[in-house]
């Protein structure tokens, strides 16, 4: 990844956090908020594959963890990223095609909240009701998956723009 | 052995030998994934063992300053527009209210129809002021100007009053309808509240009628999906059964920290015994709406030193 290619990424992620903690919320649904940081660490993780979009997760990851209000155990957001980050860097193509990114961005989603919420189980940190755990990951699934359809291409679109991938010859 | 195999087979040789054949793009190095795992895995572990006095409170206090200022700025810029939404909704209480008074005079409606989010705010501050009043502390006024999300499970809040507004933590957060949460961790502008709703929260409680004390864990429900914020009480005195609609004030601790008494937190709302752990366990309807918090204010000994206006006991701003 070239230096200007980083410079955006990180530009994106912390765009991304603060849409992600500050705005928001005051539209959430349910008090589910869309995980917009997933987003931006799918989108490089299927352009710049794994290494880089796990490196980029666990710093995202490790900022949700530690900016207020959060007050859950500090490194499970950075966890779940950066599993997200190495899936969707596995699934990276060189031209990802429209379909192949709303996959990755619903298989990124469903493991980056799963390793969230099960690391929350085992830590007992809080412990809550599994129904409503449920009900939660599964609007908050759809909201990621949506706001992907829209977001991950323009994040793709910006990066292809910065600095075009050459032909192979 | 087809093509395919054979380059594949040639080109895992290749690495083995260890020449300069890029990696598949996609493949991380090891080295590097193990060691990235096995950091969130030590915060993790820092995190937890270090319980209240954790290590890591000092990068949540430092990432906390640094992004006050950008959270203030969202807030002050896209406030207008977040304000939109309650606008539209206190329009049917508004138009209620022109329709009434259209009928005693007419001249009233023209002033109606400007009241709307400042009236709601002003009413806000008066509430807050005979709250001051009715528990006998001193409040600081703030906004909550962030939530976190419901997918984190902790039920928190950030309000835009810090240690320059004469905030620290384990101070009594309340609004005007009831007990709120306590302040957990504070930054210069900014401090995090941890409602009585989430399932880490413990409040000493004690029912009203009669004196008798227990102790109100949250569950961990903002009250969406259909159901309700509930608090469960439950009493150190198993003999006796709080009656249906009783109210339930905090017991207080030791020099008001975490918790000041004599603050509403909710109404008894049913009553479960358990016969196997002989134990009684009250279901607690809280006062406060915690889907739409705005104005809170925390409980600070009266005369402390702070940025803004002090709501004295007795009512008046310092």
């Amino acid at each position: 990844m070239t230096t200007p290619r980083a410079a955006a990424a990180l530009w994106a992620t912390f765009v991304a956090l603060v849409l992600q903690v500050s705005v928001f919320p005051h539209l959430a649904f349910h008090g589910v908020v869309p995980d917009v940081v997933l987003l931006v660490v799918v989108a490089v993780g299927l352009r710049h594959g794994s290494e880089t979009a796990m490196v980029l997760g666990f710093g995202g990851g490790l900022l949700l963890d530690l900016v207020p209000p959060a007050d859950h155990v500090a490194g499970r957001w950075a966890l779940a990223l950066l599993v997200a980050g190495y899936v969707a860097g596995r699934l990276s193509t060189p031209v990802p095609r429209r379909s192949v990114v709303l996959a990755s961005v619903a298989a990124c989603s469903f493991v980056a909240l799963s390793v969230f919420e099960l690391s929350g189980l085992v830590l007992r940190d809080p412990l809550v009701d599994v129904a409503l755990l449920l009900e939660t990951v599964a609007v908050a699934l759809v909201m990621d998956v949506v706001l992907g359809a829209l977001l991950v291409p323009v994040v793709l679109a910006l990066d292809e723009r910065l600095e075009p991938d050459r032909l192979p010859a | 052995m087809t093509l395919l195999q054979e380059r594949h087979h040639e080109h895992d040789r290749l690495n083995r030998r260890g020449s300069l054949e890029p990696r598949e793009p996609g493949r991380p190095r090891r080295s590097r994934a193990v060691a990235l795992v096995l950091a969130c895995l030590t915060l993790m572990t820092l995190d937890l063992v270090g319980g209240d006095d954790s290590p890591v409170d000092g990068a949540r206090r430092l990432v906390g300053e640094a992004y006050a200022p950008v959270e203030a700025g969202v807030n002050t810029v896209l406030g207008p527009f977040f304000a939109v939404g309650d606008w539209f909704h206190t329009q049917d209480q508004l138009v209620e209210d022109v329709g009434r008074l259209e009928a005693e005079n007419d001249q009233l409606r023209g002033d109606l129809a400007t009241l709307d989010f400042d009236r709601n705010r002003l009413r806000e501050y008066d509430g807050l002021t005979a709250t001051a009043e009715q528990i006998g502390y001193a409040l600081v006024p703030a906004r909550v100007i962030g939530v976190g999300a419901a997918q984190t499970f902790s039920r928190t809040v950030t309000i835009d009053a810090g240690t320059d507004a004469g905030l620290r933590p384990d101070l009594t957060v309340v609004s005007a309808a009831g007990l709120v949460g306590r302040v957990i961790r504070v930054t210069s502008t900014t401090a995090t509240v941890l409602l009585v709703i989430d399932a880490d929260s413990t409040v000493g409680g004690r029912v009203g009628s009669s004196m008798k004390i227990g102790f109100l864990h949250g569950r961990g429900d903002l009250g969406d999906f259909g159901r309700t914020a509930r608090l469960d009480l439950e009493l150190v005195d198993q003999t006796t059964v709080p009656a249906r609609g009783d109210t339930v004030v905090t017991w207080g601790s030791q020099d008001g920290a975490p918790y000041v008494s004599g603050v509403p937190v909710g109404t008894v709302r049913s009553v479960y015994s358990s016969v196997r752990d002989t134990t009684q366990r009250a279901v607690i309807d809280p006062y406060v709406d915690f889907g739409s918090l705005d104005l809170v204010g925390v409980v600070v000994p009266s005369g402390t030193d702070s940025d803004r206006a002090v709501v004295e006991p007795d009512g008046t701003m310092q």
